[in-house]
Formats: C-alpha cells, structure tokens, sequence
C-alpha cells in the first residue's frame, strides 16, 4: 500500500526522515495530527455525556452516506457528513435520553449498514471503496483532504472552545443547567452535529467500524487518570496523537493496514491504564480512588 | 415584606416570606416538583398566578439555587466534586475560562458552608448519597443565590444522614437567611427546624405552621377522607388513613 518496502533501521531518526520523504506519509501524518486532536476532544465530551453507541452508530449511518456518494460519483467525505450530520441532528431533536435507546439506534444502525451494502453492489467500482470506509485509508489522504480535514477541524475546535463551559454544565448537571437557563435542545443539537464532522474527518483515518478507538477510548483513558476536565481532554488528545503516529509509523515499515496499528495502541494504552490502576488499588488502596469497588449499598454507606 | 412570593394551587394560596424554612409535603404525584419548575420558570401555572421576588419566574434567575430530584451523576462520573460545584457560577459562561481564581475560592467556599471541604477533589462517582447531597447543595449554593429549591434532597439517605444535611441545610437558612423550599417525603428529620409546612395532597393545600397543619383536624380536611396524626415519644409524627404515609420512621 505504501509503494516499495522500505527497510527498517534502529535510528528512529532516519526513519522518520525517509517516511517524511513520501508525500501521502505527510499527508497522512498532518490529516491525522488534526483528527487526532479533534477527535481527543470530541471524546471527552462523548463519554461524559454517555454518547458511545450513539457515535458508533453515527459511523455507521454515515457509512451509507458515503457509500451512496461513491454510487453517485461524489467525494465520499460529503455523503459521509451529510448522513451524519442528519442522523446527528436527528438525535438531538429527540433529546439526551433519546440518544441513550439502545434499541432504537442499534435497529437503526444495522438498516443504515444494510443501505450502504446496497450501494457499493450497486456500484460498478472497486470494492477497495467499500473497504476504505469501513476500515479507514489514511494513506490515500490527498493535499485538498488535508486541506478540507484542517477546516473541518478549526470549525469544530473553535465551536467547542466557546462552548466548553455551558456543554460541561449541560453534561454533567442537566436538570440544573436547564434551570440556569441553558439552551438544553440547541447544545444538544450543536454538540451532535459537532461530533457528526468529528466522526466525518475521522473515518479517513480509522473507518466507520473502528471509529471507536479514537472517538472513544482515547477519552475513556483519559477519565480513569485524571478527574480534572481539562487535564482529561489533554490526555484524550494525547492518546489519541500516540496511536496514530505510533500506528502510521509502524505500518509504514511493517506494511499492515495503519487502522489496525492506530486500533491495537489505543486498546493496549486502556488495557495498560485499567490494569496499572487495579493493581495499584491492590497496594495502596487510597492513590487510586477512581477505581474503588462499588457495592450494591455503595450510595448509602460513607 | 419585599419578598413575596405566592402560588396559587387550585383555590389554595400560600406565601414564603425571605428566610423561611418550608417543607413541601404530599404523596407522589400531588404536583411536588411541578410547584418547583413553576417557581423556576421551567413551567407556567394553567391558572392563577405566581411571583417569586415579586416578578413572573424567569428561567435562569440567578438568585435561586436549585438541588433536583435527579442527576445524570452516577459511579461512572469521573470528576472532580468542585468542578461541578464552580460550574455552579460559571456553566452558563462562554469560553474555556481557564484557572479563574475567583471562580475556586467561590467552589470551596461554598463546598466549607455545607461542611464538605475536603470533598472537593474527590470524584463524584466515589462520593456516597449523604456526600453527593452536599456537593448539590454547594454547587447551588455558590452564586449565593436568596432562595434555596431543594427537591427531595433527603430520599436515599438513612435517618441519621438526613438528619445531619437537615442540620447543614438549617444552619444556612440560619446563617445566611435564604429562603428554603424542602421536598420531602418524611416530615419527621425536619419538623424541628421548619417555620412552614406546604402540604399538597388530593388537589388541595394546607400551608401553615407545623403544627397547625400537621394535625388530624387540618389533613382530614385536605385529603377529604378521615386522617390521623399520632405522635410518638420523641415527637416523631406518623400520619394514618391518607393515601401515602408520610410519618414512620422515628429515630
């Protein structure tokens, strides 16, 4: 995928060197910087707000879209965010609980999936297309998708930049915020289409069915090291920043598919993080309070 | 008095005047919490009228602080117990709003006033029922708000844990002379300190003192059926014959 094998040597610096030489490893590298942060971001605020199988389905919504661009000839970036963003709105509308069916968004999801098959049969393309979407092509990133994946992202970083406060309130404290007289429907509504672009930009990279590694368990990390907001979307970003670099990096010398890389990073930073923490909850039982055992009666006892 | 604030509630009218301690008292249902949203500005009265500080409820008064019955915060919440109370001040604000010093010294204050200081950097998801009562409290307390709207504050905790908030919810009133509405199921935790009770039931209600209220006379009245109040040894009241008991446990 990424033309000749280029052989890997100890000196990490040359390495990167000879990597950088190679226009789409730039392309990928700066496409998936900005994604990366955004989608670090994004994070936080998802899990907060209990939004994962919501994003996961959105990826899948948007699979159709995409997959219905390819049929009509059209960038698949525009299907993706138009079915997005739809299927977004869509779940704002309805209200925060509303985001929360299971059932409803599941039998939603699978029908949307079964769209998009259609429209890649009905395609008369390479199924490569198909599997792009599904599982990300990062390298296939071009110098106007770097260009459209920037502006996406000052768009949706500037929007959460002013709105951080009144979204972390409306998160955390619904019922409050409503009475400090919070537009609740209209945050609900601009955060889903924010996390709709987010999901848009970061299908490049990882795809519809692996959206979960960097919307969602770079904030999942986040959350079990630090119970501070800011700090935990520092961490988010960063997380998400290591397994796509790390990940484009190996597999530009070990030649498999970059989303799995980025995936496998992600999973073993949570893996390392909730492990490290069960074990130092062993030792010492005070340094690691965010992963305290919960008892039934738990809420009752001090 | 400038603070005036009067509902009416199906040919039924009641007045708090500033730094009252009221109980809201009824069974489920009756229209507790809506009286609430309605004094919020979440809801408009179908009938009658409602001031608050001599004003129509607008939605977003800061002078009132509110603790509702239920909160998206859960063991999975995994932050810090002052962030939420500064969000008291600063949630509705625009921007990131970094570090604001002033912003933290309001937090703690306010997390001291309900005794739960040390409180502050834990996680919320670590916090037991008693403890995320008093985080509610500070974070609707930091605005210093002149009215306090607390909706069942008091459900999940046992007798004793409700006995001790009752006790930091009267120091505040005491201290800082802000009007306190209190939803409650169990009158018998708070009966010592209110100056009010606003008991709803079968449509009606029976506002008044303590024990003008809360006797077999005035509920047999308000639920329209025979109803009797018995008190125990230790001044416990339970209330019989009614659609729901609202007495029982004693201490």
């Amino acid at each position: 995928m990424s033309g000749d094998p280029v052989q890997f040597s100890w000196n990490i610096i040359s390495d990167l060197r000879t990597m950088w030489e190679y226009g789409f490893m730039r392309n990928a590298f700066e496409a998936g910087t900005v994604i990366a942060i955004v989608a670090g971001i994004i994070g936080y605020f998802v899990v907060i707000r209990r939004l994962a199988f919501a994003t996961h389905a959105l990826g899948h919504v948007g699979f159709s879209g995409a997959a219905g661009a390819v049929l009509f000839g059209v960038n698949p970036v525009y299907g993706l965010l138009l079915f997005t963003s739809s299927g977004a709105a869509g779940m704002g509308l309805l209200g925060r609980r509303a985001s929360n069916r299971d059932l409803e968004i599941g039998t939603v999801l699978a029908f949307m999936l079964g769209l998009g098959l259609l429209f890649i049969n009905l395609y008369k393309g390479y199924a490569t297309e198909a599997y792009s979407i599904l599982f990300g092509e990062i390298l296939g990133i071009s110098d106007s998708g770097v260009v459209f994946t920037l502006e996406a992202s000052i768009v949706v970083l500037v929007a959460i930049a002013l709105l951080y406060r009144r979204l972390l309130f409306a998160s955390l404290d619904e019922d409050v915020a409503e009475a400090k007289g919070l537009p609740m429907l209209a945050l609900g509504v601009t955060f889903m289409i924010l996390l709709a672009v987010a999901i848009s930009i970061a299908v490049q990279v990882i795809g519809v069915l692996l959206i979960f590694a960097l919307m969602v368990t770079p904030a999942a990390v986040a959350v079990r090291v630090t119970k501070r907001p800011l700090h935990a979307v520092v961490i988010s970003i960063l997380v998400a920043l290591f397994a796509t670099w790390v990940g484009l990096f190996v597999q530009f010398y070990a030649q498999y598919p970059a989303s799995f890389f980025i995936v496998t990073i992600a999973f073993a930073t949570y893996v390392a993080v909730r492990a490290g923490q069960a074990i130092l909850a062993r030792l010492v039982p005070k340094i690691a309070p965010a992963v305290k055992p919960v008892t039934s009666t738990g809420r009752e006892s001090t | 008095m400038g603070y005036r604030d009067k509902a009416v509630w199906r040919n039924a009218s009641f007045d708090i005047r500033r730094g009252e301690f009221v109980a809201v008292i009824g069974p489920n249902g009756a229209g507790k919490t809506t009286l609430f949203r309605m004094l919020l500005g979440l809801q408009r009265p179908t009938a009658g009228s409602l001031t608050v500080f001599g004003a129509t409820p607008r939605r977003g008064n800061p002078r009132i602080g509110y603790v509702p019955q239920r909160h998206t915060i859960d063991h999975d919440t995994h932050v810090a117990a002052d962030t939420l109370v500064r969000l008291g001040v600063s949630g509705t604000k625009w921007g990131l709003g970094v570090s604001l010093r002033r912003e933290k010294e309001a937090a703690n204050e306010a997390l001291e006033a309900v005794g739960a200081a040390e409180l502050g950097p834990k996680s919320l998801g670590a916090l037991s029922g008693g403890e995320l009562q008093r985080v509610f409290l500070a974070e609707a307390l930091v605005g210093n708000p002149e009215m306090l709207l607390l909706d069942e504050p008091l459900s999940n905790l046992d007798l004793r844990r409700s006995r001790d908030l009752v006790e930091v919810i009267h120091g505040l009133v005491q201290s800082r002379h802000v009007t306190t509405l209190l939803v409650a199921h169990d009158i018998n935790p708070l009966i010592q300190c209110l100056d009010k009770v606003i008991y709803i039931a079968n449509g009606n209600v029976a506002t008044g003192a303590p024990e003008t209220v809360l006797t077999s006379a005035s509920l047999t009245e308000l639920y329209g059926v025979p109803v009797e109040v018995l008190h125990d040894s230790r001044n416990n009241i339970v209330i019989v014959g009614g659609e729901d008991l609202h007495g029982g446990e004693s201490g």
